[in-house]
């Protein structure tokens, strides 16, 4: 068995579960081998020991939703450049170097240059923030990030006026990244969003979750979250920052410029041309769920969207 | 032709002695993808999305056994050994037995017996629709698999499987469609229906 330690913020499930929630994957699986008195079946999974995070504070950005379990968060894990099976992630990531770390901020800023991971975070106070994330091949989790407001790093680094767009980009190093030796996507990985997005106070750049330093396969060190947009937009292992006037090609874009967009807003609405967007399925249980607009963020961000066609801008 | 459907039955007869042991072996086997499965579920060793996974495993397994019993006539052909025709047979109706699991993983966790759901993802999603087509036409093919319908049938019969090219054809697109952008398995797939179809064309024009 997994020994996990309960996270010290964690609502006793018996106070906030509503009654939908209890045919979930585990009560099915502990009642159904309980019936069949099976014995201990399961080997013992190893995790790699977290590494602890710094101070952080609880912020108000938390959803009232049970949490997906770390082993889940940590061993389903989209992450292309290291093997397109999310379960094969974890292990192939597992010795991939994140120190030293350096982050180039370039483009139209007033403060360019090179800098190290640590001088990158040493002034921004670290947060928790409670999060959906809906992947656009419709299976969601309910994740613990920290981290930190992208808006504030933006803030400090000064775009120009010029500046229209970020444009993030993952790094390169197929000798750590074995997906990376074959071009199933134009490497590097990159992600943008337009300003206004990168400056809502919803998007975070995260370096933990459950209170921990972020496990390689999320990203590690440092990486985006954008709960109202698909998962993909969510670029990990963040190893250049550029402030642009027009808007990024997105890798997905170019894999599939009529599959993937570079708004790509959670929307149950607009479907995936091969798959439907209108449900999901939450890891953790076993029937699907009704996805919502944005989301479930619509409140904070439909405003940057308004009179925009949706079907247009995916 | 007639050597060819008389396989399952008469000449089946005959060499039933000389290798008993196969067909249970090859029941053993064909089942032990399932076994496994309600192995892994009991055991909560099948990751974080079980029904995906399970989708997978059943999806797959409908495949590679249909593929495999594709390959018996090649095999036999290639080996002379005329006792795998004996299982043929079983290695469809397993075809078979997995894709219903795999439609039935759809059908109550995907859509949860939803059917105006269901009817619209048939038809506006090719994978989907193919997928479907595959296994509605698998169904007249499992039903007429006794010998009572093989005698029943006569030369129809024979016209009916013929329609297993055509589902195979179809499961393997159903596969390649869904993928998002690694294609490699699905393409493997592809490439062993392709050979098993050129044998046949091959020894059809050699005629």
């Amino acid at each position: 068995m997994i020994i996990r330690s309960q996270p010290r913020h964690a609502v006793k499930a018996s106070e906030i579960t509503p009654p939908r929630y209890y045919f979930n994957r585990r009560r099915f699986i502990t009642s159904a081998a309980a019936l069949l008195a099976a014995p201990a079946l399961g080997w013992p999974v190893e995790s790699r020991p977290a590494r602890p995070l710094g101070p952080y504070t609880r912020s108000r950005y938390i959803i009232d939703e049970p949490l997906t379990d770390y082993e889940d968060i940590t061993h389903y894990n989209n992450f292309y450049e290291f093997s397109t099976d999310k379960e094969d992630v974890a292990e192939l990531a597992k010795d991939f170097r994140t120190d030293p770390w350096t982050v180039i901020i370039d483009g139209e800023v007033e403060k360019p240059g090179r800098y190290h991971l640590e001088d990158i975070l040493r002034p921004h106070p670290l947060e928790e923030r409670i999060y959906r994330l809906r992947c656009v091949e419709a299976w969601s989790m309910v994740i613990p990030w920290v981290g930190f407001p992208l808006a504030d790093l933006i803030k400090r680094f000064q775009p120009t006026s010029r500046a229209k767009f970020v444009e993030f980009t993952t790094l390169y190093d197929p000798a750590q990244m074995p997906g990376q030796r074959r071009r199933i996507l134009d490497w590097p990985y990159v992600e943008g969003l337009r300003m206004d997005e990168a400056m809502h106070p919803l998007t975070l750049l995260a370096v933990g979750l459950y209170g921990k330093v972020l496990p390689n396969q999320n990203g590690a060190p440092l990486r985006l979250v954008v709960p109202w947009k698909y998962g993909f937009k969510n670029i990990k292992s963040i190893v250049r920052i550029r402030f642009v006037e027009h808007q990024p090609v997105s890798t997905w874009m170019k894999a599939g410029p009529r599959e993937y967009g570079f708004y790509a807003n959670v929307n149950p609405h607009v479907d995936h041309p091969r798959w439907s967007q209108a449900r999901e399925r939450r890891i953790g249980e076993f029937f699907k769920r009704k996805t919502l607009m944005f989301n479930g963020y619509g409140e904070e961000v439909a405003q940057l969207y308004a009179g925009m066609d949706l079907r247009r801008f995916f | 032709m007639r050597a060819w459907i008389s396989g399952v039955s008469s000449e089946g007869a005959r060499t039933a002695r000389k290798a008993r042991w196969l067909k249970p072996l090859v029941f053993l086997l064909c089942l032990l993808p399932f076994a496994l499965l309600v192995a892994d579920l009991l055991s909560d060793r099948l990751g974080a999305n079980p029904v995906e996974k399970i989708s997978h495993r059943t999806g797959d397994w409908t495949l590679r056994l249909l593929l495999l019993t594709l390959s018996i006539t090649p095999l036999r052909h290639i080996s002379g050994w005329t006792p795998l025709l004996r299982i043929r047979r079983m290695l469809g109706l397993y075809t078979f037995f997995y894709a219903t699991l795999h439609f039935l993983t759809y059908l109550v966790f995907d859509q949860f017996f939803d059917w105006q759901e269901i009817w619209k993802d048939i038809i506006k999603r090719p994978y989907i629709t193919l997928g479907f087509a595959s296994f509605v036409l698998l169904i007249p093919l499992a039903a007429t698999s006794t010998d009572g319908m093989i005698r029943r049938l006569g030369r129809h019969w024979r016209r009916l499987h013929q329609m297993v090219y055509i589902i195979a054809t179809l499961g393997v697109f159903h596969y390649l469609w869904l993928v998002k952008k690694d294609l490699r398995e699905p393409l493997v797939y592809a490439f062993i229906l392709l050979a098993l179809l050129g044998w046949r064309a091959w020894k059809q024009r050699s005629r």
